[in-house]
């Protein structure tokens, strides 16, 4: 009978083709191999929060007055709430953390280098998605840490020059964080930055079908018959499933054991309470604007920072298209002392921050 | 243009002067008010001159800042420069009243509501009436000059209103003000009262609301003891002054048999069993048998006072101890991140019951204090076992968890093997 099914779509959609795709498709394996593995937990970990945003999305109540009632009902009241909403806040960090080592892994064995610098573009861009849904995400429970966090995350877009105000002004829909804040904020969250997100990630996934993965510089010098090859299908997607399962069980262990907090109902017109941080991801980016001292120069401090991040991003983001070739004599090539100084760099942000 | 036309444009030309000069007039007034209040009194322009002006002289005193020249106490001419003619007798100069003339003196305006509500409409002026009945009045008036006068608590000459934070007579700052003079020995060894009032305010619990944490809704000693009127609060008086904060303690206690008793022995209600100017935080050992129980003050055992005590006791422990239980389950459902929402709204209820429990203590009736704190305690146990239901729960996700690893561990094995099968191959 499933023969008779599979038949039946392949008359009218030539599956056939797709799966000989696959099955010729080869994956090398070398000790590098495990980095591989990254971008498929972070799409595995990206459905995760597709399946689990969607039944949250069942009783969130995106309005001022009731988002945060809403909230504590789905995680006291509803069956599996508490799990569900959980899972989805610890899937979202840790998301953001494998596109984080997705990354840096792509960087250091040079997996942007041609022909695969739109992957990277692309991959860059989807990590800036990420981070935008951590954003808006952190908002929408209505509570006091996220509401203080929203100001202040909102005030330093609003240090961008030229843009900046217009920019706090649309986000915020309006010159405060407000209930116009929350349903914008859930907007972007559930229906724009998806919609984007998807289609970014089809081209991204389409990208790396299409030029199979890339192969460290030493693997590449090699002749085929000393190369070791993996067959995508089945071979290499059941690892992936295996660890797929494996993440899936810490998510599992830490929504029961490390359930994620609610806190306190966010009140505007409350002082803001000690210690207000944000997302871990942005705590690097945090504790530079606060380092830097009122005025450098002519320029404000902030504004100084923020033309910093954002060159640097585009920088980042545009690797594939200054970086140079190996050096002939053998040394550390530049491109790999930027990449462990910015690790370096937000580590040591990252700690402070949270030290201070 | 006619000549009844030529009237009319005079006749409106001249009432637009006339506005235009009495606005203008007005804005002068004004804005000479805005300059120092001090600055146009000639009294005061030559006592700076001479570098004579009054101990304690504050520009931002009550009166000087609504207008009121020195002259408006001392009399004289304020606009004469002249020393001779502006403190004659003719200009009406007093100079400094002496001591038994202060409230009297001050009175003039104060106890003159035509007068003083042109500056406070809704201004007291029994001031003087109520201090004359006060001891330091009676005193004064019988001779005895070291008593408070109106300048002792207020000052002379840098009286701040009593909401100013500033004013001796804030009450944040009225315990120090009569402690100036109730905290003398060698000063009040005539008078043979104790000295130690305000170390012993300071020490108890309303003396820390107020001083430590700055919570003016504390008493402080014109609160019990009246301020132009201070007396000693009497023996009938005292229940109804402690009342004026505690009222439902009060309520009970007068109509409890304890109140009707304790008028017949002429005991001081509250004081008793609270102490005055020390009065310690509660704790629910007052009541009881124990070594620390007030009542065995007057009770002894066999007695009906004696049971009431112990009965009273016992049901505030029951309840504290059915509390602490659940409270001590609670933090313990807060540790492990389970729901405890509705559990705290419980705890409330029965806090709530709580204090009401230790206020019915007042009746001294365990009939009435029972029921509340059965209330409280059966309060306190459905918390407890709706924390021990969270527990549970917990354990219910920890046994769902540990299931579940077993599952995915024996789907990971299986593709594991499955994996090394199609390496194989």
């Amino acid at each position: 009978m499933i023969k008779g099914i599979y038949r039946w779509l392949d008359d009218r959609f030539h599956i056939t083709p797709l799966i000989e795709f696959m099955r010729h498709k080869y994956v090398p394996v070398h000790r590098h191999t495990i980095w591989y593995y990254m971008g498929g937990v972070a799409l595995f970990l990206f459905i995760v929060q597709v399946i689990t945003g969607i039944l949250l999305v069942l009783y969130y109540q995106p309005d001022e007055a009731s988002a945060y009632e809403s909230v504590r009902f789905i995680t006291t009241k509803v069956s599996f709430g508490w799990l569900i909403r959980s899972v989805h806040s610890w899937s979202a960090n840790l998301m953001v953390l494998f596109v984080f080592v997705h990354m840096f892994s792509t960087f250091f064995t040079r997996a942007f280098r041609r022909p695969r610098e739109l992957t990277w573009v692309t991959g860059f861009v989807l990590l800036t998605l990420a981070l935008g849904f951590g954003f808006t995400g952190y908002l929408l429970p209505w509570n006091e840490l996220a509401y203080f966090a929203t100001k202040v995350g909102t005030d330093i877009t609003g240090a961008v020059p030229l843009i900046g105000k217009p920019l706090k002004i649309l986000l915020r829909g309006g010159e405060d964080v407000t209930g116009a804040t929350l349903s914008r904020f859930y907007a972007i969250h559930i229906a724009l930055l998806p919609a984007i997100f998807a289609a970014l990630l089809f081209l991204h996934l389409l990208f790396v079908q299409r030029q199979g993965m890339h192969e460290p510089e030493y693997l590449q010098r090699l002749p085929a018959e000393r190369k070791t090859l993996i067959p995508f299908f089945p071979n290499f997607l059941l690892r992936d499933t295996l660890l797929w399962l494996m993440v899936f069980n810490v998510l599992l262990f830490l929504a029961v054991f490390f359930p994620w907090e609610l806190g306190v109902e966010a009140d505007p017109f409350a002082s803001a309470p000690e210690g207000i941080k944000p997302e871990w991801y942005f705590m690097f980016m945090f504790q530079t604007l606060k380092l830097i001292p009122g005025h450098v120069l002519f320029i404000e401090g902030e504004v100084l920072g923020i033309l910093a991040f954002g060159v640097a991003g585009v920088a980042w983001m545009l690797v594939p298209f200054w970086e140079r070739r190996t050096r002939p004599d053998g040394r550390t090539r530049p491109v790999t002392v930027i990449g462990v100084m910015a690790i370096i760099y937000m580590m040591i942000m990252t700690i402070w921050g949270y030290l201070v | 243009m006619t000549e009844k036309e030529n009237k009319a444009v005079v006749t409106r030309f001249l009432i637009a002067a006339v506005l235009v000069g009495v606005v203008g007039a007005m804005a002068c007034a004004v804005g000479a008010q805005e300059v120092r209040p001090d600055s146009g009194d000639q009294c005061i322009v030559c006592h700076r001159a001479e570098d004579y002006l009054p101990e304690g002289y504050g520009e931002d005193d009550v009166h000087l800042a609504a207008g009121l020249t020195c002259a408006g106490c001392h009399g004289g001419d304020p606009t004469s420069s002249d020393e001779e003619t502006a403190m004659s007798e003719e200009a009406g100069f007093v100079g400094a009243p002496v001591k038994e003339e202060i409230p009297g003196f001050c009175g003039r305006c104060h106890s003159d509501i035509d007068f003083m509500r042109q500056y406070r409409p809704r201004i007291a002026t029994d001031q003087l009436s109520q201090y004359r009945t006060s001891i330091h009045g009676k005193r004064l008036e019988a001779g005895d000059s070291k008593v408070a006068d109106c300048t002792s608590c207020h000052t002379a000459h840098h009286i701040l209103p009593a909401g100013d934070t500033r004013s001796s007579v804030h009450p944040l700052n009225v315990p120090a003000t009569c402690d100036h003079c109730h905290g003398d020995p060698e000063y009040m060894k005539e008078y043979g009262i104790p000295t130690t009032q305000y170390d012993n305010y300071a020490a108890g619990v309303h003396g820390v609301a107020l001083l430590e944490k700055q919570d003016t809704g504390s008493p402080a000693c014109n609160d019990c003891h009246g301020n132009h009127g201070a007396m000693p609060p009497g023996i009938t008086s005292i229940r109804q002054v402690c009342g004026n904060c505690h009222v439902n303690n009060m309520q009970y206690f007068v109509a409890s048999k304890m109140g009707e008793a304790f008028a017949k022995e002429e005991l001081h209600g509250c004081e008793e069993c609270h102490g005055n100017h020390r009065i310690e935080k509660t704790h629910d050992d007052m009541i009881g048998i124990g070594e620390e129980a007030v009542c065995m003050d007057c009770h002894a055992e066999g007695e009906k006072g004696y049971e009431a005590a112990r009965s009273i006791h016992d049901q505030l422990v029951s309840l504290v101890s059915a509390y602490d239980e659940a409270e001590a389950k609670r933090d313990e459902v807060e540790r492990i991140g389970m729901d405890d929402v509705e559990i705290g709204f419980l705890m409330q209820e029965s806090h709530q019951s709580l204090i009401q429990a230790r206020t019915l203590v007042h009746t001294f009736d365990p009939a009435r204090v029972g029921p509340k704190t059965e209330e409280g305690v059966a309060k306190a146990q459905e918390a407890l076992q709706l924390a021990k239901e969270q527990i549970e729960e917990f354990g219910v996700r920890q046994r769902g968890f540990g299931m579940a690893t077993v599952f995915i561990t024996i789907l990971v094995v299986a593709l594991f093997f499955k994996i090394r099968h199609l390496d194989g191959k």
